[in-house]
């Protein structure tokens, strides 16, 4: 492989204290270096911005749900056709882009790796099959255990080591990468058409709450030291007075110690929009942004990402079973469902955030009012919930938003937003505008972190060279003043380089690569996990329809595998 | 049914083998294997059984082309597969149909081949549960995978399908029978409803049977609509049914924990077609508003329903999606194989596990009899009758292994018993190398093109 010199470049990379340096980035082999021979290609970048390629924490891009939403909504599909090419195949989709186009559009945004943030067990196969068929990127599937039947036995009678037997046992089954939890203790209610109402309400028949099973988990996954922590979405998503139970659940982990050298929190919460309402019902709903961000601010153990509306048709879907149900309940739109034995539920609904309707708006505004209030950067990431909150491919247009907040102001003013965008949430009185090493470090350098990545996200010699570069000056360009030109340069980079491999020039695909699967391997565990399956397997054939040995995920559903090596309680 | 004692003679046992047989994709299956064949089949159906042991009945051995005296005769690989792949490079209008009883891993060839001709790609779903995913696209789709029901249901209703004759297990390790977490007694603890015009097997295991009128459906499942939603029904009669027991079904259906309806193609052929469907599901989400229903098509082949899926994440699109113009389209009744047929547009055909001349409607066949036709394929059946180019294909599930998804969309690789004869070939690697064929003649054509 051959050795490059990116040029002069204008350099953001957080995790090294470099913010906005012209230097040379070189790679070889595929890796970062410190230096190249003289036979080096050099890439003129001459004053572009060169960060570490993106990083989404959070988005749902394989699986069954999304592709009963692809089934389902040919409308969908036909919007963002476009034509095969001598190097790219045909692509197709807005809100749930086909797997060649969710590959393509993320390389085009200088993206290298996404976590795919709800696997069912029982359908890994078909996830890994999906991940296959997305080029460019690397994913880290996360399976879901928050309403796993085994889970919720075992929570109720506080068998911590069983649980973490357990989950160090399905992550190699399923090929995963850490613990998702979706309205823990809710989406098992919806098996019988029910849900529970905040983290103390238990669940029918398993009668274990919420609280007693995120605690549980967090204490497993310490237990094992995984490289992400507990990943949650919590209870009562979407309810207009939902804050506080976002901040007990978060709260209920605190004094779980961190035993992960790797990361520095103990719980993620995702999509934090979506939990952060004020207010008891949709008529007096307010923003509880401020609440949920002084938690953060005060708390070192919580990360998140936003789920930021980005006003458009999308389609939502999410293993919170009853709220999606809620949801076409609401707007009346079509409803998929597909639950999956002892394990999850899921919904799909289409929704349209239009700014012209209040709550749309009110959202918009608490999003963003959220990445105005979170001081610390490393707490946060840029995700919209692909596709919950819009499709990913609005995130430089989000970008945007941050970096001017005469942007924001001028959607509030001339009604691109509605009323309650700023009367109902405090975004009005905020007028942070992010720069670009903060840009560097939620779409990247925080997301690496929080998943405890040690080969991306940074520019350091030795890690991967993923690299993207977007032809802006940030000597000469006010992004306060020029929303449209940030937009348009972070959603067409002039360079993807993934593995040391130039993917994209100049906003096209140029080439294309298989994506590679991350998932965690644990060691060390063997006897826990061996005596767990000895409890688990009587249950296992009688309940679930499949076979034990066609459940598992065989070798050949991940052929790029990154296996990542953990020593449990290490 | 006569007895038949358990068969002992046999060299060695290939257990949770799945069965190539219908959606149910059963994968608790013993092959009892003898001199690489196999001899026997442990808890498969009747159904599934025959289609794994009978397997070299009329079964295609060797690659064969028709002559100019309309005879097939039996050639080698490389004269069929060249003879196949100039067929599809010369084509204008090509359509690549079948691919419900092969594997995943066969169909991520076919879509490459597809896109790069320009072709059609359709599955069996374009005949049968076609009106359901029209009906889904129409009004959505909650479904659940077959072990909620198994653990949770205490109502079951089939509707428009007799499992008892089309998937002889279903009821027995799915839906009715089986002992689930929160249903220890499994019959015992279940409601089994059939709602048909035909007293069929499955009605007379049922607790109610409800035989509405033929082509009944849609006033039927309206009227229980209404009876849900507390309307009064004026009529004395619906479909044939007592407005009375309407509303005592109704109200029953909203006192259960847990129900599961399962319809079939009584439900998706029947006049109304896929507004049949649009008002069961409109009827599912209408019961959840009160308690917990879910419904599953009962499909048939046992990758039916995974072309569906694998075309739905490669492409955007479950079925009938054309690649002519470099892009994919979709549109039923412009983009269906038998539109294309009826409408003569077709020039090749390639027709891979199916037998499109036993099932398409006579002007289809006519069209398909005047064309060329490539057929991937097992056995002997009409298709062959009128293909041009007969390439025999391996048994998936079988003689090789193969990802298909099970009419829950739970995937399942099917694992390999024997050995396949030694004059076939994998579908894998035929449609691959019909691939690579193709491909090199087109690159051929450029290359001339440019000079």
């Amino acid at each position: 492989m051959m050795e490059y010199i990116l040029k002069n470049g204008i350099v953001y990379d957080p995790a090294n204290n470099i913010a906005g340096e012209k230097k040379d980035v070189m790679f070889k082999d595929g890796k970062i270096v410190d230096n190249v021979s003289s036979d080096a290609k050099v890439l003129d970048v001459t004053d572009k911005i060169v960060m570490p390629a993106g990083i989404d924490p959070h988005a749902h891009v394989a699986g069954p749900k999304l592709v009963v939403g692809r089934i389902y909504r040919p409308e969908d599909s036909r919007k963002g056709v476009t034509s095969k090419t001598d190097v790219c195949r045909s692509e197709s989709g807005f809100s749930i882009p086909s797997c060649p186009a969710t590959g393509y559009r993320y390389s085009r945004m200088g993206y290298g790796t996404v976590t795919e943030a709800a696997m069912p067990p029982l359908e890994a196969k078909h996830t890994h099959e999906e991940i296959t068929a997305i080029p460019n990127i690397d994913i880290a599937p996360l399976p879901l255990f928050g309403n796993n039947w085994f889970v919720l036995q075992w929570a109720k009678e506080g068998k911590i080591d069983e649980i973490a037997a357990f989950v160090a046992s399905w992550l190699r089954i399923t090929k995963g990468y850490g613990i998702k939890i979706v309205n823990p203790c809710g989406t098992e209610a919806w098996g019988w058409g029910g849900n529970v109402h905040g983290i103390d309400d238990p669940v029918p028949f398993f009668d274990v709450t919420a609280r007693e099973v995120v605690r549980a988990l967090a204490q497993a996954n310490e237990m094992l030291g995984l490289p992400h922590s507990i990943h949650i979405h919590p209870n009562d998503l979407g309810h207009p007075g939902n804050y506080p139970t976002t901040v007990n659940t978060l709260d209920c982990v605190k004094d779980i110690e961190k035993s992960s050298g790797l990361r520095n929190q103990t719980v993620h919460l995702t999509h934090a929009q979506f939990h952060s309402y004020a207010g008891t019902s949709w008529r007096d709903v307010e923003s509880g942004a401020k609440e949920v961000a002084d938690y953060i601010n005060k708390n070192k153990h919580v990360t998140c990402d936003i789920g930021q509306i980005t006003l458009d048709e999308t389609t939502t879907m999410t293993a919170d079973g009853p709220m999606e149900f809620d949801l076409h309940q609401l707007n009346g739109l079509k409803w998929a469902n597909k639950d999956i034995e002892l394990e999850t539920g899921s919904g799909i609904v289409p929704f349209i955030y239009s700014g012209r309707a209040p709550v749309p708006s009110f959202q918009w505004g608490v999003g963003l009012e959220l990445f105005m209030r979170i001081k610390d950067p490393w707490q946060v990431c840029l995700t919209t919930d692909h596709p919950n909150a819009g499709p990913f491919i609005r995130y430089p247009r989000i970008i945007s938003w941050l970096m001017s907040a005469e942007r924001r102001q001028e959607m509030m003013d001339n009604l691109e937003v509605r009323v309650w965008s700023y009367k109902r949430t405090g975004l009005g009185t905020l007028d942070r505008e992010y720069d670009f090493n903060e840009i560097a470090t939620i779409t990247r350098a925080s997301a690496a972190k929080i998943y405890g990545y040690q080969d991306r996200g940074e520019l350091t010699p030795g890690y991967n060279a993923d690299i993207a570069v977007y032809d802006l000056n940030p000597n000469t360009i006010d992004p306060s003043k020029e929303p449209a030109a940030i937009e348009k340069a972070f959603g067409n980079a002039m360079y993807t380089i993934k593995d040391g491999q130039i993917l994209v020039k100049d906003g096209e695909v140029v080439k294309v690569v298989p994506s590679h699967t991350l998932w965690t391997n644990v060691q060390g565990f063997e006897e826990q996990e061996k005596a767990v399956m000895e409890e688990v397997m009587p249950r296992f054939r009688r309940y679930y329809t499949v076979k034990f040995e066609n459940y598992q995920v065989q070798d050949h559903f991940t052929p790029n595998p990154i296996v990542t090596d953990v020593q449990a309680g290490k | 049914m006569a007895y038949e004692p358990p068969i002992t003679d046999y060299d060695e046992i290939v257990e949770n083998g799945t069965c190539a047989f219908c959606g149910c994709n059963c994968d608790d299956l013993d092959f009892l294997v003898k001199d690489g064949h196999v001899v026997g089949v442990r808890h498969a159906c009747r159904l599934g059984a025959s289609k794994v042991m009978e397997d070299m009945d009329q079964r295609l051995m060797v690659p064969m082309i028709r002559d100019e005296n309309g005879e097939l005769q039996e050639v080698d690989w490389d004269t069929a597969l060249d003879k196949a792949a100039e067929l599809i490079a010369g084509s204008v209008r090509p359509i690549f149909y079948g691919w419900s009883e092969t594997s995943i891993e066969t169909m991520k060839h076919g879509i490459r081949l597809g896109e790069l001709v320009g072709a059609v790609l359709d599955n069996q779903a374009t005949i049968c549960h076609g009106p359901s995913l029209q009906a889904v696209q129409n009004v959505g789709y909650p479904i659940a995978t077959l072990g909620e029901i198994k653990n949770r249901a205490d109502m079951i209703v089939y509707t428009g399908s007799n499992p008892m004759n089309s998937h002889p297990r279903h009821l027995a390790r799915y839906s009715t029978f089986p002992r689930g977490w929160f249903r220890p007694r499994g019959r015992f603890d279940r409601t089994l409803v059939t709602m048909d015009p035909k007293y069929s097997d499955t009605a007379k295991m049922s607790d109610i049977w409800i035989g509405f009128e033929q082509n009944g459906d849609y006033g039927f499942y309206n009227a229980i609509r209404a009876a849900l939603k507390g309307k009064k029904i004026d009529q004395d009669y619906v479909s044939g049914i007592p407005k009375e027991d309407i509303m005592e079904l109704a109200e029953a259906m909203k006192n259960v924990q847990f129900g599961a309806l399962y319809f079939g193609l009584g439900l998706t052929h029947t006049l109304s077609k896929q507004r049949n469907i649009d008002m069961a599901i409109e009827m599912l989400a209408d019961l959840n508003e009160y308690t917990k229903w879910v419904l599953t098509p009962m499909r048939g082949h046992f990758n039916v329903n995974g072309f569906n899926i694998f075309m739905a994440f490669e492409m955007g699109f479950p079925y009938g999606v054309d690649f002519c113009r470099g892009y994919p389209r979709y549109m039923n009744g412009e983009t269906n194989t038998i539109d294309l047929l009826t409408r003569k547009e077709c020039d090749v055909f390639m027709v891979i596990a199916a037998d499109p001349g036993a099932h398409y409607p006579g002007g289809a066949v006519k069209h398909l009899a005047e064309i060329p036709v490539i057929q991937i394929d097992l056995h002997w059946g009409p298709s062959t009758e009128i293909a041009d180019v007969v390439l025999p294909g391996s048994f998936v599930g079988v003689e090789c292994a193969g990802t298909s998804y099970r009419m829950d969309g739970v995937p399942i690789y099917m694992k390999k018993a024997v050995d396949k004869p030694e004059t076939c070939r994998d579908d894998e690697w035929i449609i691959k190398e019909l691939h690579e064929r193709v491909k090199e003649i087109k690159a051929e054509e450029a290359a001339v093109a440019s000079k």
